[in-house]
């Protein structure tokens, strides 16, 4: 086992698959020289040539969608938005073509796109820079979404990302690029579609993605002797590991569910419905959803932490339904 | 064309207080760092203040300027308060966007200024539609819009030039191409060195100049004001300038030390300066005087900033309806 940071198993998730397979390559702004602002394709140009890793103009649909037609093609693209904000300026691309086509064409055209992405808030960079978007790519038929909250998390799920033969925007989260988590040296996959129970509980279940599963495993620490949480990883919310929610809830009861997503309309809603339509009996207290306040992201440091959920609402939450 | 010396000497306060404001903000910027609070991002307009200044210089109030990423000259040259942007950068509520916007959201539309941007090549859209008022309601205002070499490779840009030729709106695209986007050099975004002749395939007017050249830049700027009011139609002006700074507090340097000495032997400011010492329009005295008020003007601006109040928690879902 080694302790490894969430950049570092990302960056070794690429450089694994690309030396497996030449029809993976990496496209981009700024991924080359730097190897993307956040550093997770650093070395990459070194180890494979800027044919493979090609660094563009800022020209999101562009790129996007000479991804999605390259996969088309038959090449296995990862594509690199700086930030899932930008993926605005593409959405064509991502939700019009890339979900669609396969469907669209009676199964005969297959898309196997990856496009990683970062999001969130808590580093003061505003409305259009900390936004948590992946109830949008959710809503849409025919994309994969992923969400890793660890390192050992993050490198096996883009390995799985990367051989899928459907399009799977991998959402990263900026604060968990600096985390570490263990990690074996052999190589291993995170299939898509299999939730993981980071925490097991009796009293309430508690449902996470992203760094908010880190936020839940801190309020089940901070009420530990109180109440004993169960916390679900769904790592993927496309596929959706229902079944795991569901065996939770029917031993606990109570279900909260917490997101860095503004609250209205997230995708906590949608495993709110699931767990009513289909658990309604198992249930003892009304279930929470626990997101971000529904606001743009303010700037001022305190506004932003007054509009982002933290551990302490999870406690919160978890109170008013133990 | 002839320029007032008084006007020349506002210009080059105002290029003065923009540098040093750029300065001070950075030295905010440091002091948050240094008690662990980072500021979110910061771009520093130093080395491009002669295109903000030779621009703005021919705007009324109800004239609009887009401003982008990189916008602090923008707004002090369209005549915003020093003291209110200083405090934005902290995020008080005495803040030019009452602390919501940061940085790259400063605003202040009593005097035409429609905000930063923190999407590349977000403003170049906005900035057709008070051009289009103006023309709706038969008024003679203008638009302008400030963007970098690295936007005019978004697709939207292009849109822009096409609907602004083809309905002779009253807008300005000023291009301030500093040679590099991020970390990508120009010559990995375009296929060719100058923007300003693409102008032509639209129509419409394309100029180049010397961004590092106060007076080109007003000349340029002047007719295309001029030809925007008269409801000639839009002009692409594509200033060559370059930043002193990495792109932004947090990437670290990675242009060759060559090019940067270079480009700091034009510094603009020093420029006009040797003109205005040259011609008699200001005495060394008055020089070192206009430095020293402007200094001053600075700290005061930033001990107004420390001193304000950050907005209180309660408030954040403020200003989201109207
Ligand atoms: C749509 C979009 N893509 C990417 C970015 C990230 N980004 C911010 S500034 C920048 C470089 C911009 O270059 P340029 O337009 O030349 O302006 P400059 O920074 O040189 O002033 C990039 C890539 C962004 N903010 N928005």
């Amino acid at each position: 086992m080694r302790n490894v940071t969430y950049i570092r198993a990302l960056n070794e998730a690429i450089a694994e698959e690309m030396k497996r397979d030449e029809a993976v390559f990496v496209i981009g702004e700024d991924v080359a020289d730097c190897g993307g602002v956040f550093g997770v394709t650093a070395g990459m140009m070194k180890r494979f040539g800027r044919e493979r890793v090609r660094q563009t103009p800022i020209s999101e649909a562009a790129f996007t969608g000479l991804a999605v037609g390259a996969a088309m093609a038959g090449l296995r693209p990862i594509c690199e938005i700086m930030y899932v904000d930008f993926a605005t300026t593409c959405m064509d691309q991502i939700l019009n073509q890339a979900a669609k086509l396969r469907y669209m064409s009676g199964g005969q055209v297959t898309v196997p796109l990856v496009i990683r992405t970062q999001q969130g808030g808590g580093t003061c960079e505003a409305a259009q820079h900390s936004q948590n978007l992946e109830a949008i790519f959710a809503h849409v038929p025919g994309m994969k979404v992923a969400m890793p909250s660890t390192p050992y998390d993050a490198k096996g799920l883009l390995k799985s990302a990367i051989r899928d033969h459907n399009p799977v925007i991998f959402l990263e989260h900026k604060l968990l690029y600096e985390t570490k988590g263990e990690m074996p040296r052999e190589e291993y996959l995170v299939p898509l579609g299999e939730a993981d129970v980071k925490r097991e509980g009796t009293d309430v279940t508690v449902v996470a993605t992203s760094l908010m599963v880190l936020r839940a495993l801190e309020a089940a620490e901070t009420l530990a002797g109180e109440v004993s949480i169960e916390v679900i990883d769904l790592r993927t919310l496309v596929p959706l590991d229902f079944e795991a929610i569901a065996a939770s809830v029917r031993k606990t009861g109570r279900l909260v569910v917490a997101q860095e997503a503004w609250t209205s309309g997230g995708f906590g809603g949608e495993i709110v419905r699931r767990v009513c339509e289909e658990c309604f009996d198992a249930l003892v207290a009304p279930p929470k959803v626990v997101g971000s306040a529904d606001v743009p992201m303010p700037f001022s440091p305190g506004l932003e932490q007054a509009v982002l959920p933290d551990a302490d609402a999870i406690v919160d939450a978890v109170r008013a339904v133990a | 064309m002839q320029i007032a010396q008084d006007d020349l000497r506002r210009m080059l306060r105002l290029m003065h207080t923009i540098r040093s404001f750029e300065l001070t903000a950075q030295t905010l910027f440091r002091e948050g760092l240094a008690v662990g609070q980072f500021l979110g991002a910061l771009h520093s307009y130093e080395g491009e203040e002669a295109v903000a200044v030779g621009v703005c210089a021919h705007l009324r109030d109800d004239d609009c300027v887009f401003s982008s990423h990189r916008g602090h000259g923008h707004s002090i040259a369209k005549g915003a308060d020093v003291r209110a942007m200083m405090a934005e950068l902290l995020g008080r509520e005495s803040g030019i966007s009452r602390g919501r916007g940061g940085s790259m959201h400063m605003f202040a539309p009593e005097i035409g200024l429609m905000g930063g941007n923190g999407i590349v090549g977000g403003g170049t859209p906005l900035a057709l539609g008070p051009a289009f008022a103006a023309q709706y309601r038969g008024t003679d205002q203008v638009s302008v819009c400030f963007f970098g070499d690295g936007a005019a490779s978004q697709g939207v840009f292009h849109e822009c030039l096409n609907l602004a030729s083809l309905w002779k709106l009253p807008v300005i695209y000023v291009c301030e191409n500093n040679l590099w986007a991020a970390t990508t050099p120009i010559c990995d975004g375009w296929p060719v060195a100058d923007l300003a002749p693409r102008a032509e395939s639209f129509g419409m007017a394309g100029v180049a100049v010397d961004g590092n050249d106060l007076l080109a830049v007003y000349e340029a700027a002047g007719e295309a004001v001029g030809r925007a009011r008269e409801g000639v139609g839009p002009t692409l002006i594509e200033a060559k300038t370059y930043r002193h700074r990495p792109h932004c507090m947090v990437i670290p340097e990675h242009r060759p030390e060559d090019e940067l000495a270079d480009w700091h032997a034009r510094d603009p400011i020093a420029r006009l300066e040797g003109h205005l010492l040259r011609e008699g329009a200001i005495s060394d005295v008055e020089l070192a005087d206009l430095v020293t008020e402007v200094e001053a003007e600075l700290q005061a601006a930033a001990d107004f900033a420390r001193e304000s109040a950050s907005p209180d928690a309660a408030t954040f879902a403020d200003y989201l309806w109207a």
